[in-house]
């Protein structure tokens, strides 16, 4: 097996890049610390720097542009084997259209290590400014000079925690250091200052590395967070999901006609869908077939909420409903949602709270003071009453049904059942 | 299907029943973020998959899922449009590293962020032609809950044999809609197999056998493994545009084309004599269905296609559509995108088109237009 990580020393960059030294002492790195080729994961982005896959022994991974730390993160997720090492290069153009990928693995303190190639601008495409780029430097598209301050993106990983970030000059040999960013346990980040000769040393004739950098005030250093490491913290796991519905076994009888469509509809926080859920397991313990959906403003606790439910001796396809057979309002929330659809019944029965005004409606109307049983009883209240007045389902399987869903105690039992003699 | 749920009938939404199937066939992890209507595929995913990992945008979403298929795992997620689009790119990264995964899309009303909580069917364009190059990208369609469990295991079949990244289309009525169902109706799945390398000779990471490359992860150390999305060779190494990778760049395509034939799904009801064929996919099958049983018992002669392959689109659609002289596509968009996939924009003038926007189609407006 080769144990040479890299395969050639002619690398595909300018003459003078900076990009050439640092892969050569991140491999040195690497060999320093005893990596074998195929126990490391090379994750490279767009760019220059991302040429280098081809000269690499090791497994080689070169995705999208800005995305490789994320895609390096979920290699992470993936290891069992902690003798492996996932090593992201990337541009300093990558990282600022990155950068939320970097803070994630850097909170998270994934174990990879990200080397920035800050040679300053965007090479590949230009040498065009980029979020990295000192102000004052002259880019092709700042030719006076970058009137903003780049990120610190040390500064912005240590913030987001990772165990190790360091900021090197890219001159001379800086394997040693290297190889501590790659040697550490958690989230490491190595940026690397450089100046691309292509188009930095063009722009910028006079300058040297060392001046560039310090004028930044982004000085080389190292900066570490004494943090846990991340480890897979799964909740606990439904082995099954199926197993968690409830089988509704058919015990009592229904005396529904046709398929019937009903609208129940009240204000949030009083338990509309609870009863609606109620209704449809009833029904289903009565032997019929059902359709229930929710309906109700993004904000889930204001307003109105509708419930959707379809009744049928049969399989039901279609579950829309349009103009229903029934509606059942217990508030002014859920009279504004479903007056059109009132007002467009010519036939079926509208239930309505008596505290509201009626809509003009080809329904036959049948006003009950659901609300008088408390509004927050009022949906189930008022669903008892739509059993006990059309006969679909009986009120005994609604009441069992409650029962078994251990919504008993939470109701006012004996209350609701003398309210419906009534 | 596990014996004590046999027979057992429950009020359950597609969403569960997709999950589960998902993870019977093989998928392990679920990445997410959460979006309207796909709310309930993420918490399930995250109860049901042995990885579950939050992700903080739905970039990083694939990108994680790449990741994760890379070290051989089969990840899955759900989303809707705005998620959806913001992934477009890392798909198109893991069609060409040829990386398994399975994306769940919910339709919902567009454009843009449109209506969270209002179906729709107007992505199908959009997955038509959301590859650079216009490469095929699988997409299986749900019909039903019985769709939602076989189609799904399906899609992790397609993404493992085929090395994919697979779209499991659907719709916000779909998928957050309780119905009583008897579980009975649901087939036995078992795991799909995840085929490795298994040799000792040379491993190249993009050498077809069968247009397929043989997939190994990035977690052994027997051979090298490439994954690359640029344009490359067989070896996975970067090519600009020579023979090799041009070679490989025409395989993608070819390789979905030629072995999607094999995942050819679609019910077709076909009534003796009739004339007009009713066509419709996804939520608006439903009311097809129900559309169809009533023009059959007023007298109507029609026969119903519910395509479930949908891309790459299957000419045995088209011969079908030939053979009748009325043709109706119900879907719930404005713009037959089904008509525009199987014939383009010069649509013949025996289709015709029931279309709708923020409600769902119902039977009687299909049975108005098939009679019309
Ligand atoms: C999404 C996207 N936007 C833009 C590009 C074009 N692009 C390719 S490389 C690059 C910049 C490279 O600069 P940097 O990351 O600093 O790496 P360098 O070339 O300097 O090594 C850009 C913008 C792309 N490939 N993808
Ligand atoms: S353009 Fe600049 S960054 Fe790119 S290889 Fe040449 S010198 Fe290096």
């Amino acid at each position: 097996m080769n144990t040479q990580i890299l395969k050639t020393a002619s690398l595909p960059y300018c003459k003078g890049c900076g990009h050439d030294l640092i892969a050569k002492h991140t491999v040195k790195g690497l060999e320093k610390l005893g990596y074998l080729p195929l126990d490391v994961i090379m994750v490279t982005d767009i760019g220059c720097h991302g040429i280098i896959d081809k000269c690499l022994n090791t497994h080689t991974v070169h995705g999208l542009h800005g995305r490789s730390v994320a895609l390096g993160a979920g290699i992470t997720f993936g290891l069992e084997n902690p003798g492996k090492k996932v090593v992201v290069f990337i541009g300093d153009g990558g990282s600022t259209i990155g950068l939320q990928h970097i803070m994630e693995a850097a909170r998270l303190n994934l174990n990879m290590t990200v080397v920035v190639h800050n040679n300053m601008l965007y090479g590949m495409t230009g040498g065009q400014t980029s979020g990295l780029t000192p102000q004052g430097f002259r880019t092709t598209t700042s030719y006076e000079g970058n009137p903003f301050d780049g990120y610190d993106i040390c500064a912005l990983s240590n913030k987001a925690g990772a165990s190790y970030v360091s900021r090197i000059l890219g001159i001379g040999d800086i394997s040693d250091k290297m190889a501590i960013a790659l040697g550490t346990k958690g989230f490491s980040l190595v940026e690397i200052m450089e100046i691309c000769p292509s188009y930095g040393v063009k722009l910028n004739p006079k300058r040297k590395l060392q001046e560039v950098v310090a004028a930044s005030g982004k000085e080389p250093g190292e900066w570490i967070n004494q943090r846990r490491t991340f480890s897979h913290q799964q909740g606990k796991k439904i082995g099954n999901l199926l197993e968690k519905t409830v089988e509704i076994k058919k015990t009592f009888k229904h005396y529904l006609k046709g398929p019937k469509s009903v609208v129940l509809s009240g204000s949030a926080g009083e338990g509309v869908q609870l009863a609606a859920t109620l209704l449809s397991k009833a029904a289903m313990r009565s032997g019929l077939s059902i359709t229930q959906k929710g309906s109700y403003p993004v904000t889930v606790g204001v307003g109105f909420s509708t419930a959707e439910i379809n009744l049928s001796q049969k399989n039901i396809n279609f579950h829309g409903i349009g103009v229903p057979d029934t509606v059942i309002i217990t508030s002014a929330d859920g009279l504004a949602h479903n007056k059109k659809r009132i007002e467009l019944m010519q036939g079926g029965t509208l239930f309505i709270d008596s505290s509201l005004e009626v809509p003009p409606t080809g329904a036959k109307v049948m006003q009950h003071n659901f609300r008088g049983i408390g509004a927050r009883n009022a949906a189930i209240y008022a669903v008892l009453f739509f059993a006990l007045k059309t006969g679909f389902i009986s009120t005994e399987s609604l009441f069992k049904t409650i029962e078994e869903e251990g919504k008993a105690e939470k109701l006012p039992i004996t209350k609701i059942k003398e309210a419906l003699v009534e | 299907m596990h014996e004590q749920n046999k027979g057992k009938r429950v009020m359950i939404d597609g969403s569960r029943l997709i999950i589960e199937s998902l993870a019977r066939a093989g998928a392990d992890a679920f990445i997410g973020y959460p979006i309207t209507p796909a709310n309930l595929l993420y918490l399930y995913g995250s109860q049901r998959m042995d990885l579950m990992f939050s992700a903080p945008d739905e970039i990083t979403t694939l990108q994680w899922m790449s990741g994760l298929s890379a070290t051989g795992k089969l990840p899955v997620t759900a989303t809707s449009f705005p998620g959806f689009a913001l992934m477009i790119e890392s798909i198109n990264m893991a069609y060409m590293m040829e990386l398994p995964m399975v994306i769940v899309l919910v339709q919902r009303l567009g454009p843009a962020t449109g209506t969270a909580t209002c179906g729709a069917q107007g992505d199908l364009l959009l997955l038509k032609g959301m590859m650079s190059g216009g490469h095929p990208l699988p997409v299986l369609s749900t019909s039903g809950f019985e769709d939602c469990w076989e189609l799904s295991e399906k899609a992790v079949e397609v993404a493992l044999k085929l090395r994919t990244p697979v779209v499991l289309l659907t719709s916000k009525e779909e998928v957050m809609t309780q119905k009583s169902f008897s579980l009975e109706k649901l087939s036995a799945i078992t795991p799909k197999e995840k085929p490795f390398y298994n040799l000792d000779c040379e491993y190249k990471s993009y050498k077809p056998t069968d247009l397929v490359p043989d997939f190994l992860p990035v977690t052994q150390e027997k051979h090298q493994v490439r994954f690359n999305a640029s344009t490359h060779d067989q070896q996975g190494i970067l090519q600009h545009s020579n023979e090799e990778a041009m070679a490989n760049t025409r395989r993608l395509e070819e390789k979905v084309v030629e072995k999607m034939k094999d995942f050819l799904f679609y019910e077709l009801d076909e009534q003796k004599g009739a004339q007009k064929l009713l066509v419709a996919y996804g939520i608006s099958s439903q009311a097809a269905r129900d559309a169809l049983k009533a023009l059959r018992e007023a007298g109507e002669k029609v026969s119903l296609l519910i395509p479930k392959t949908l891309l790459p689109a299957p000419d045995g659609y088209l011969e079908i559509f030939n053979l009748y002289n009325k043709v109706v596509i119900a879907e719930e968009s404005i713009n037959n995108q089904l008509g525009d996939v199987i014939y383009g924009r010069c649509k013949p003038s025996h289709l015709h088109f029931v279309g709708s926007i923020g409600k769902m189609i119902t039977p009687e407006e299909i049975m108005k237009e098939v009679k019309a």
